[in-house]
């Protein structure tokens, strides 16, 4: 069965996803690829013209919340930088960004 | 500009929503004066592990409020949508916005060039706040996530901007109107309001649009806006001229080297892998719905200062000022019927409050104003006596001035006539002093 | 592990407190105990909460009085370590705590300690776990199963008295199929997701594994109920599930699904079995047919792994945690895979067309219930595999679970109750009971019928 995927494509996806893949690893998920697409392509049997797509199994509509602010739910700065490995002043730390933002 | 081609300019505004708290969660919405850095989140807004949002029904209710008051149709079937990127300041790696279902679309401003028409309005969250800095002689960017989470609201244009001063005028409106629905402050310089202008020129034979646009981001005020549109026209009829093909690219404005530079080259646009946010459940509303939001919406601010015009001859410099919001509005509606009632000189208590003589805001109480203003007005008559005496020391010991006069230099009348109130020690009426020196200037 | 008090189960062990006939600090030290002897082999527990006999004090006047409960390890717990079994997340320590922990604790319940799943719950085994695999405490050459194997394995060797898990698809009934313990995956939207890391947010449902249909009715009591901080939770009424213990099934009408679909040799017979028992009890069983759960299983592949791909997309290692280096091989399959399904020129082909399949499944499940008042099938078509064979398969969870995803992706409550242990292996079969939504009240009802009539539950005995 011919490879539904390139390694081009999935370089590709691994850079919109933000992982970091090696050569090899690029050729396993050719691989991987492809037996899930080759699964996944059944749907092309169902005539679907007709329905609408579901988002939400529940049906709920117009859940909301009034404009209070909840103080007991609000992190202090301590609470909010115990878990980075990276934080200064009061800061998250990341390597100077070079974006001209 | 060069009259061949023609300015294609489309606008997209974002402005922060003034809600008391963030957009998908209850921390406070004040990022600009949190008290410290990272103190107003929580876990949804840092994009914790397990974390969900729940969306502000009031920032959707001011969205609908906003799209009313510019003519759009309202979709009354809509939903949030992630938009993914990657970007330090994006906790969760995705920006919950609005993608095909935004709140509001097709409504329209009107400008002294024409109609600017509204393709859409949507709802989403600002991201976090980066600070560039070195820390231990390590170049870093800090994070602030204080921001992170408040509602955004985002105005969309057709291309129906010709001009740089059009995107000024249209800009300007926009906040105008924000303001007075009382649901953004636009505070500039704060960030309360961002401006981003899509510029291409159209060749004179050309019917279809440019395939391309230079999107101009960042820009954080009006006089910058019209530079910066300005310098692209400039610079793309260069470009076009020498027979250049322009491609979609981002630039950022210099505003001290009054250029415009390249941020992104965007030969492939972004892949933001929208679909629609399955924790938060789709918003419905019914007809009756949109009316009651409808009936709330003021009288509109243009609707008023002309008003005021018609029946007060309010001079047109003193509007917008006194209706800068429909609070603010009210009140002054209110002041004038008051003042004219009691043949108080409209103009003239418009000037003052613009002149910041009497204090004016949304704390005053409307008798109080006009009796700050009588006070302020209020003269004594002067002895005539007294009078003449001043005005003849001021006019002898200014004989340089007064052989001006002579010389037909009326002009300096304005010297004599400070020279004179100053000396009176109180408050004189101006046209009496003013018939008092014609008189003494006759006889010199 | 009978005759000790570690092996009563949720409702024994609150009679017996009420008669004052034992302690809950005694309970608490059988507990204990049992996982000192017997987790350094079957590896359920990742973390122990060092705080368990403060918290049992401090709580003993609440209803559940400091009842000791181990919690799957992708619940957020406050201050006491959250990895979701990997190591993007190794020393994370939350700083809030899921709302379903929060009602739990407050109704008493003290926490023994976090339990081993797959990574970010993707699996049905375990295996995927970054700190090693749970073994399956009926036959350990064996596998829990998964999602929820931790909490499975911990309930089945009487390592806590019950247990709370999350289905995503399969991921509470079949390791309590494979445990032979009792799994109930809650309508979702009757239970809070706040606090539990996601993995498909559209399908998530966090639910009790229990030694007994009463012990999960029970606990889903304290787990039900719309969040504030979850906007995906029904304002549905939730009624006191206890009430459906107990009750005839006569009348009742059953479908019997998937048993000629290609690959349930191995379950068929004993599916048939206990389709029989429930016809003694008087219930309508008949073969039905419903879409094929092929289908079920693309559907659920596509949507799941795009929210998979989306959820994950927090992992950056800037606020907390490690970056994204640190994730294992079946989390990136499933990233990358979903950001595919959903990238610019595939999103219509595959997402779209996920959730268009998905819809037709809620209609067919709708016309069933319109003759059927539940619907009944295998939990899974095998008994718990052995060790190691899910190594480096591309899609093992998903088609592991096919016979659950199609009730898992419409978001039915289904509940799995063992069946059929073999004498050889010891191993179990589970019997998987599904209804309509928001209709946990019938699913528990008929499980508890077929269990107070069998003897496959292993706890009877200890009465």
């Amino acid at each position: 069965m011919k490879n539904t995927v390139t390694k081009t494509q999935v370089t590709h996806v691994a850079q919109l996803a933000s992982l970091t893949i090696t050569e090899q690893e690029a050729e396993h998920l050719v691989g991987a690829f492809d037996e899930t697409l080759a699964v996944i392509d059944n749907l092309s049997q169902l005539s679907l013209n007709e329905t609408e797509p579901t988002s939400q199994v529940t049906g709920l509509e117009n859940i909301t919340r009034a404009d209070e602010v909840l103080t007991d739910n609000m992190f202090s700065q301590q609470e909010a930088l115990a878990n980075a490995k990276r934080s200064y002043d009061g800061y998250f730390v990341v390597d100077r960004i070079i974006d001209n933002d | 500009m060069t009259p061949n081609y023609k300015l294609i300019c489309g606008m997209e505004i974002h402005a922060e929503l003034k809600t008391q708290s963030k957009m998908f969660c209850g921390c406070k919405n004040d990022p600009f004066h949190a008290p410290t850095s990272n103190s107003y989140t929580c876990p949804t807004c840092l994009g914790m592990p397990g974390a969900l949002p729940v969306a502000n029904k009031q920032a959707i209710e001011w969205t609908v409020k906003l799209g009313l008051a510019l003519g759009c149709k309202i979709n009354l079937f809509s939903k949030f949508d992630r938009k993914h990127y990657f970007y330090p300041d994006l906790p969760k790696g995705y920006q919950i916005s609005q993608y095909d279902l935004p709140f509001c679309y097709d409504g329209q401003i009107e400008t002294s060039e024409g109609l600017v028409r509204i393709r859409r309005i949507h709802l989403e969250e600002d991201t976090g706040k980066l600070l560039h800095k070195t820390v231990d002689g390590k170049k870093v960017s800090l994070i602030d996530f204080n921001r992170s989470s408040v509602p955004l609201i985002e105005i969309v244009t057709e291309p129906d901007i010709t001009s740089a001063a059009q995107a000024t005028e249209y800009s300007k409106k926009l906040r105008q109107i924000l303001q007075y629905l009382d649901i953004a402050n636009c505070d500039m310089e704060q960030g309360g309001m961002r401006l981003e202008a899509n510029v291409s020129l159209q060749k004179p034979d050309q019917t279809e649009l440019p395939n391309y646009k230079i999107e101009l981001k960042n820009i954080n005020s009006f006089r910058f806006l019209e530079q910066a549109v300005e310098y692209e026209i400039s610079r793309q009829t260069t470009a076009l001229d020498a027979g250049e093909d322009l491609h979609q690219e981002t630039r950022g404005w210099n505003s001290t080297k009054n250029q415009s530079f390249v941020q992104r080259s965007k030969e492939t646009a972004e892949d933001y892998r929208y679909f629609p946010d399955p924790d938060l459940p789709p918003i419905r509303f019914s007809e009756e719905q949109i009316e009651a939001i409808r009936v709330e919406l003021p009288e509109l601010q243009e609707t008023i200062i002309k008003r005021w015009q018609d029946k007060y001859r309010l001079e047109p410099r003193f509007g917008h000022q006194l209706a800068k919001s429909h609070k603010l509005a009210e009140i002054t509606d209110q002041l004038f019927s008051v003042a004219f009632t009691g043949g108080t000189d409209i103009n003239k208590l418009a000037s003052a409050i613009d002149n910041k003589k009497i204090v004016y805001d949304l704390e005053s109480d409307v008798d109080k104003v006009i009796t700050d203003f009588t006070t302020l007005h209020a003269t004594e008559t002067v002895n005539t006596a007294d009078l003449d005496t001043i005005i003849q020391t001021v006019i002898k010991t200014n004989p340089d001035i007064l052989t001006k006069f002579k010389q037909g230099q009326q002009q300096v009348m304005g010297f004599f006539m400070g020279q004179i109130m100053h000396q009176l020690k109180v408050k004189a009426d101006p046209q009496q002093v003013h018939d008092a020196l014609n008189k003494a200037l006759e006889n010199c | 592990m009978t005759n000790q008090l570690c092996s009563l189960t949720l409702a024994q062990t609150l009679n017996k407190l009420q008669k004052k006939e034992i302690q809950m600090s005694e309970i608490v030290q059988s507990v204990l105990d049992s996982i000192k002897k017997q987790d350094s082999t079957i590896h359920a527990f990742l973390t122990q909460n060092e705080g368990l006999l403060g918290d049992v004090k401090a709580r003993e006047k609440l209803p559940l009085a400091g009842l000791p409960i181990a919690v799957k390890d992708n619940i957020c717990t406050k201050g006491l370590r959250t990895t979701a079994s990997s190591l993007v997340l190794d020393k994370f320590l939350p700083q809030y705590t899921a709302t379903i922990v929060e009602k739990v604790c407050q109704a008493g319940a003290t926490i023994i300690g976090k339990t081993n799943l797959d990574a970010w719950a993707h699996g049905s085994s375990t295996e995927t776990s970054q700190y090693g695999r749970t073994l399956n405490p009926r036959n350990t050459g064996h596998l829990p199963g998964g999602s929820s194997g931790g909490s499975a394995a911990a309930v089945a060797a009487d390592m806590s008295i019950v247990a709370i898990g999350t289905e995503t698809a399969g991921s509470i009934r079949q390791p309590a199929a494979w445990c032979g313990v009792v799994g109930l995956k809650p309508t979702y939207g009757r239970v809070s997701r706040y606090g539990v890391i996601a993995m498909a947010s559209s399908t998530d449902s966090p639910g009790p594994i229990a030694k007994t249909v009463q012990d999960a009715a029970m606990m889903l009591n304290y787990l039900a109920g719309q969040d504030l901080h979850d906007p995906t939770t029904s304002p549905q009424a939730v009624p006191d599930f206890t009430q459906s213990l107990g009750k005839s099934i006569k009348g009742l009408k059953v479908g019997l699904l998937y048993q000629d679909i290609e690959g349930m040799e191995i379950v068929k017979s004993h599916i048939d079995t206990a389709a029989k028992v429930l016809t003694e009890l008087g219930a309508k069983v008949e073969p039905t047919q419903a879409l094929s759960p092929q289908y079920a299983i693309s559907v659920y592949t596509i949507v799941q792994r795009g929210e998979v791909s989306s959820n994950l997309a927090r992992y950056d290692g800037i606020r907390f945690g490690n970056d994204r280096t640190f994730f294992g091989d079946e989390a990136k399959r499933r990233i990358m895979l979903g950001t595919y399904t959903l990238s610019k020129g595939y999103a219509d082909k595959y997402y779209l067309t996920a959730q268009k399949a998905r819809t037709l499944f809620i209609q067919d499940y709708q016309k069933l219930f319109e003759k059927y008042d539940c619907l009944i099938s295998a939990t899974s078509p095998s008994f718990a595999k052995k060790i190691g064979v899910t190594e480096n398969a591309a899609m093992f969870g998903e088609l592991e679970d096919m016979l659950l995803e199609p009730s898992s992706i419409t978001g039915l409550p289904g509940i799995s109750v063992p069946c059929y242990k073999d004498p050889q292996t010891n191993l179990f079969i589970g019997l998987n009971i599904i209804a309509p939504m928001w209709r946990e009240d019938r699913v528990i009802q008929i499980a508890d019928a077929f269990e107070k009539a069998t003897d496959w539950n292993t706890w009877k005995e200890t009465k």
